[in-house]
């Protein structure tokens, strides 16, 4: 069932260095939600900040949903200190699912950074199905790491202070024996740059690779076309992440450097 | 009570309707909001070719405010009458169809196309946009340029015109005074200010097109002002927008001349804003046994006394 309406929060717990899980309990949300898809919201009942925030849904646990939010800007900051007295504005969900149906053997969870959030949910899923899966999970350094829902990650962090010294894909292609993955699926969600890079890899190794993507939004929902990606199988050059995605095919992108904030 | 719009063919049950690129085409919030409890549906500027749209990033967050570059992004004629009109009209609220174009044989292009389609209540014209014959200089900062729109299509329809005015103007009433003069219905405004948002890390514009359109609530006293001193200037019935968030910012909007109102960046917080916009208004007339809502159009209170700095009176 899709929701617009304001939840009060359950709890918003610190989980690693600048980052936070949050829950709040909306049982028709937690029934319907599927990984990959996200949530719009609002931090607040004022005007500033203006716009929602959109996060992936992260775990479900019976009625209540979490997401985790690093703490980055104003929006962030304002969630950062929310505690049972506060509430939120939900509307979800929205965007699409991970592609776990299509036709592959092992998933290669990838996330880099924040990019963690969607995978709990998935990981769950994947189980469910019974599919094999390899987790890498990069960080900055090892106090930023969150793995909680995981499946065995292995880990990387930029300064080396925990598990492989180097970015994800590196770790992956260290510590990894491709051969032996039967017909693998790569799911990545990280920063732009991060997934350009394993979007080359899975264009060179010809894996089935599927990104999800980060934009600015507006509103979410696909009425204020403020979120354009350039994409292949776009009529016109541009997808909309919020409605066409925020999940693609990998060989459907197309990156341009200068994008990269 | 009565809260319905009526001016010539125009018949909207209730005064708020929402503003153009703020609501897609209607059917991708349906979900979200009874389409019914709207007054009317303004539609993405629709230009006879489709349009891309300008390159990320579109969108900035201000204070209390966004810009946005979306450029225009949308389906064109074709695509618009085949496959968004049909939806539309089978939608129990009043559908109104903004049109765009880059030359004035584009805008008589488009709306000629369009007299042939069923199920439109109005057009709104949408005059902030590059003249390209005029090296790119925006229609509607032009007085003469914005007549001439306005001339040309009016000997084209029959159906209720209105003009979309930018407020990026010195004098806005000398522009709702020609719309008026040249035989539009109405004028609606204000289409979104010019503004920038600046990144001192990169030392780059936010927005790609580098500067965009600035909306949202910090824009409603611009809105206001422009609102009142059109509304000073013409007989025609004015839409008011900009920055509508709540009843209250509606009633405002009719207090200094508005006849109707849109709502537009609100829309992006709540799809089912404009809905309780109009519930709002509803209990605010009941609750001050206002039995017209009409009553409240251009009521503000002003002493003789009191005048507006820099207000110049439109020569008749
Ligand atoms: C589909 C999707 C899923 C997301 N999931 C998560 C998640 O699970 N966890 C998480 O921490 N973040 C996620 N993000 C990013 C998140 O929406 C916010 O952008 C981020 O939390 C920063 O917000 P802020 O208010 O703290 O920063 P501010 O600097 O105050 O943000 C200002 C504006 O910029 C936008 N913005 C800033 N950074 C980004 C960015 N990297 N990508 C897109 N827009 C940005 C904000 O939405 C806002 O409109 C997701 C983004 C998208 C598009
Ligand atoms: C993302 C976005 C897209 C818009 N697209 C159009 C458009 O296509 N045509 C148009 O006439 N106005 C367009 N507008 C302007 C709005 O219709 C409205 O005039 C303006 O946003 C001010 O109202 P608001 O403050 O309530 O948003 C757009 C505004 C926004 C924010
Ligand atoms: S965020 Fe508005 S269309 Fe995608």
């Amino acid at each position: 069932m899709t929701v617009n309406q304001w939840y009060s929060v359950r709890s918003n717990r610190k989980v690693a260095e600048e980052t936070y899980a949050l829950r709040f309990s909306a049982p028709e949300l937690a029934e319907t939600i599927k990984p990959g898809q996200f949530l719009n919201v609002r931090v607040t009942k004022e005007h500033d900040p203006l716009l929602r925030r959109p996060y992936s849904i992260s775990n479900i646990y019976g009625d209540e949903c979490e997401i985790v939010y690093a703490v980055e800007g104003r929006g962030t900051n304002i969630l950062s200190r929310m505690d049972e007295t506060s509430e939120i504005g939900v509307i979800g969900p929205l965007g699409n699912p991970f592609g776990m149906e299509k036709d592959y053997g092992t998933a290669v969870i990838m996330a880099g950074g924040i990019g963690v959030a969607p995978f709990p949910i998935l990981t769950t899923a994947l189980k469910e199905m019974g599919k094999n899966t390899v987790t890498l999970v990069g960080a900055r350094n090892g106090t930023r790491l969150f793995t909680d829902g995981l499946a065995d990650p292995i880990v990387a962090t930029d300064d080396g202070s925990a598990g492989y010294h180097g970015n994800v894909l590196d770790c992956f292609k260290a510590q990894v024996d491709l051969s032996s993955l039967d017909n693998p699926r790569i799911f990545a969600c990280g920063p732009t740059p991060m997934l350009h890079a394993i979007q080359q890899y899975a264009l060179e190794t010809g894996i089935q690779c599927e990104l999800s993507l980060e934009t600015e939004m507006a509103c979410g929902m696909g009425i204020c076309q403020g979120c354009p990606i350039e994409s292949k199988s776009a009529p016109r050059k541009y997808s909309l992440v919020c409605t066409d995605g925020p999940c693609f095919e990998a060989d459907d992108i197309v990156f341009h450097q200068h994008t990269h904030a | 009570m009565n809260t319905a719009f009526h001016s010539k063919s125009l018949h909207l049950k209730n005064r708020v309707l929402v503003a153009s690129g703020t609501f897609g085409y209607g059917n991708e919030v349906a979900r979200f909001t009874d389409l019914s409890k709207i007054g009317g549906i303004v539609t993405k500027s629709v230009s006879w070719k489709p349009r891309i749209g300008n390159a990320p990033m579109r969108i900035a967050e201000t204070p209390s405010g966004m810009l946005n570059s979306i450029g225009l992004a949308n389906v064109g004629i074709e695509e618009f009458t085949a496959e968004k009109l049909p939806y539309l009209r089978n939608v129990d609220s009043q559908i109104i169809v903004n049109i765009a174009a880059s030359t004035i044989d584009e805008y008589i292009q488009i709306l000629e196309r369009l007299e042939d389609e069923e199920g439109i209540a109005a057009y709104e014209i949408n005059v902030s946009c590059p003249n390209v014959k005029e090296g790119g200089l925006n229609f509607g900062t032009r007085c003469e340029m914005t007549g001439e729109i306005t001339r040309e299509l009016r000997k084209r329809t029959d159906r209720f015109l209105i003009i979309k005015l930018t407020p990026n103007v010195t004098h806005i009433a000398d522009f709702a005074k020609t719309c008026q003069d040249e035989g539009a219905d109405s004028v609606s405004l204000i289409n979104t200010l010019v503004g920038m948002a600046v990144n001192i890390k990169t030392r780059r514009p936010v927005l790609s097109t580098i500067t965009g359109g600035f909306s949202g609530p910090a824009i409603k006293p611009v809105a206001l002002a422009k609102v009142y001193e059109a509304a000073k200037a013409v007989k025609i019935p004015i839409i008011g927008i900009g920055g509508i968030m709540s009843w209250k910012d509606a009633i405002e909007f009719l207090l200094v001349g508005a006849s109707a109102i849109q709502v537009g960046t609100a829309n992006f917080l709540d799809p089912d804003a404009a809905a309780k916009i109009a519930e709002g208004m509803a209990a605010y007339c009941e609750e001050e046994g206002i039995e017209d809502i009409q009553e409240l159009v251009g009521a503000l209170k002003v002493h003789e006394t009191q005048s507006a700095p820099g207000f110049v009176p439109v020569k008749a």
